[in-house]
């Protein structure tokens, strides 16, 4: 029945929101910041340990929908070992494909999430962890959101 | 009452359901969102705006007449809608939420100090709990509440007593709610009310269109619903209230419409319903909203809501039959809605994967965010049926939910 959604839900995802990576809390984090969707309520916070420049380990908790959560899950894999800079780099770039469904450049495992974009409701479960990734790393205090991530 | 409904050929009636979705036949159940549309008040709308289009009220020309008539009409088929007293009860709102903003605005404001308290239930959706808190933020009153006792969404009438106490001045109660589909036993809360002197508000959101309402034997001081949820369009609704209350209210919003006569520094204003109508209102609406209500009282809201409670019951009992589930609301009177869980898969996943079945539910709070958090969850799936669905949609979303649940297995 589901056939044409698996653009959506791709093996990838599925495996990573049934068994999430890095799915912990780390109390010895640089920073941290917390990911609300007020629409869907999805929930995650986002830790990270910082050497210098440099994104050494990530980690997530949290609870939220399947493109969420392996959002999530996927993003801590995909971090760890990029400086900051490269990781914004990577935020604009997910953000992009999953707006428009165009990969520009190397997203490794994160083009999974090319097909996102055809489902306009579920963009923000897929941004959520990135603008996370964000706030962590400009060290913001407040939960950041996704009510204005244009769709 | 008892007459024989042809349920599937009113499905004639209404051009959106004879559609495809991702390829399968669309089968609407989101109807505790917003309800369709009959041809009927399509072609009112089409009507008034074809031949009658002018501003209504002060207008001498004929279109002015024809569009005041048909305006003030709808005024009366609505207080004739719930059983009020007099047309001069109803007024015309944007909806449910503006009538339960009105009363806060106006009767709230002015009746409300610091130490009253105003009642609700933890059912209550945000647009009757959210203007309740602005208004507490305002005078000083506190807000209470009447607990609910758990997944089945039915109000612990025991810890009433302790609840009505002197400070309260107003109870105000979702009748049907939109996440449960409890019905609420709201002559019963409004006659304790009464005997205390509190001031009641009914929120029908859910109920008007659904089943018979008669705003004097449910005996609360306001009833608003919205039209949008009873065949009618969006952007009108009504707010009855007891015309010896309305009389005392200070308007609403200001403007034109709603004054006797403005001088420079002084005005004088209409009395009741024009009071709180400023400016040149949604016209088409109302007329829009008498076409619904025309077209359910013909079905018959008896039979109308005998029909929901056994396509809630049947979906409820279908999906109780699945492993891996949990089913939210009453055992008993199950008003046309069922929400559910289902483990280990988040209600928007389960809406996702539905709508590519043609299958259109909502999941998420269902704008009531403090009642999800109380029974721990963040969100549910809805199933929300109206007239026109049919057992064989049931079926169909029945057979969904199963390929739901074998897809997150693999």
């Amino acid at each position: 029945m589901f056939d044409d959604i698996n653009d959506l839900y791709q093996q990838v995802i599925l495996d990573h929101c049934k068994k999430p990576r890095n799915f912990h809390e780390m109390p010895q984090c640089s920073c941290s910041a917390q990911g609300f969707n007020p629409l869907c309520g999805d929930n995650l916070k986002l830790f990270l340990a910082l050497e210098g420049d440099v994104i050494k380990d990530a980690s997530f908790t949290g609870s939220g929908c399947c493109i969420s959560k392996a959002s999530a899950s996927l993003l801590t894999d995909n971090v760890k070992g990029k400086t900051k800079a490269e990781a914004e780099a990577m935020f604009e770039r997910v953000r992009e494909m999953v707006t428009t469904g165009k990969v520009a450049g190397d997203v490794g495992k994160l083009a999974v999430f090319a097909g996102v974009y055809k489902y306009p409701a579920r963009v923000k479960c897929a941004i959520l962890a990135w603008h996370a990734l964000i706030g962590a790393l400009k060290g913001e205090a407040a939960p950041v959101s996704t009510e204005n991530e244009q769709t | 009452m008892n007459k024989i409904v042809d349920w599937s050929a009113l499905r004639n009636d209404f051009p959106i359901l004879h559609q495809k979705v991702h390829g399968k036949p669309l089968v609407y159940f989101d109807n505790a969102a917003t309800s369709q549309k009959p041809r009927s008040v399509i072609d009112a709308l089409v009507h008034y705006y074809d031949h009658d289009n002018a501003n209504v009220h002060r207008g001498i020309h004929e279109l002015s007449n024809r569009a005041t008539n048909a305006f003030e009409a709808a005024r009366t088929r609505s207080a004739k809608f719930i059983n009020a007293k007099s047309a001069d009860e109803i007024i015309f709102t944007r909806g449910t939420t503006e009538g339960i903003n009105l009363v806060a605005a106006t009767w709230g404001a002015k009746n409300l100090k610091a130490g009253d308290v105003i009642l609700l239930t933890e059912l209550e959706h945000h647009s009757n709990l959210v203007p309740w808190q602005m208004l507490a933020q305002k005078t000083g009153a506190k807000i209470s509440y009447i607990p609910v006792t758990g997944d089945d969404g039915v109000l612990d009438l025991s810890k009433l007593d302790s609840l009505l106490t002197k400070e309260v001045k107003l109870l105000s109660m979702v009748h049907i709610s939109n996440s449960m589909g409890v019905v609420n036993p709201v002559e019963e809360l409004c006659a304790r009310a009464r005997k205390l002197g509190i001031i009641t508000l009914v929120d029908g959101a859910q109920s008007a269109g659904h089943l018979p309402v008669d705003v004097q034997a449910i005996g609360c001081d306001f009833f608003a619903f919205s039209g949008h949820k009873i065949c009618g369009p969006t952007g009108i609704g009504v707010l009855w209230g007891r015309q010896e209350i309305l009389e005392t209210m200070p308007p609403y919003q200001g403007g034109g419409e709603m004054i006797l006569s403005v001088g420079y520094h002084k005005t004088e204003f209409k009395h009741a319903p024009h009071r709180f109508e400023a400016g040149t209102p949604d016209i088409s609406g109302p007329i829009g909203l008498h076409a619904a209500m025309d077209y359910l009282d013909a079905i018959g809201r008896a039979n109308i809501w005998k029909h929901d409670q056994e396509l809630a019951n049947y979906a409820a009992e279908k999906l109780s039959a699945l492993k891996n589930i949990r089913i939210f609301g009453p055992k008993q009177n199950r008003a046309g809605l069922v929400s559910f869980l289902l483990k280990d898969v988040h209600a928007h996943d389960v809406v996702t994967l539905a709508d590519q079945g043609g299958v259109a539910l909502r999941g998420g709070h269902h704008c009531t965010q403090p009642l999800m958090h109380k029974l721990g969850v963040e969100s549910t799936a809805r199933a929300s049926f109206y007239f026109y669905n049919t057992k064989a949609e049931v079926d169909v979303f029945i057979e969904v939910i199963k390929e739901i649940q074998k897809f997150f297995a693999q």
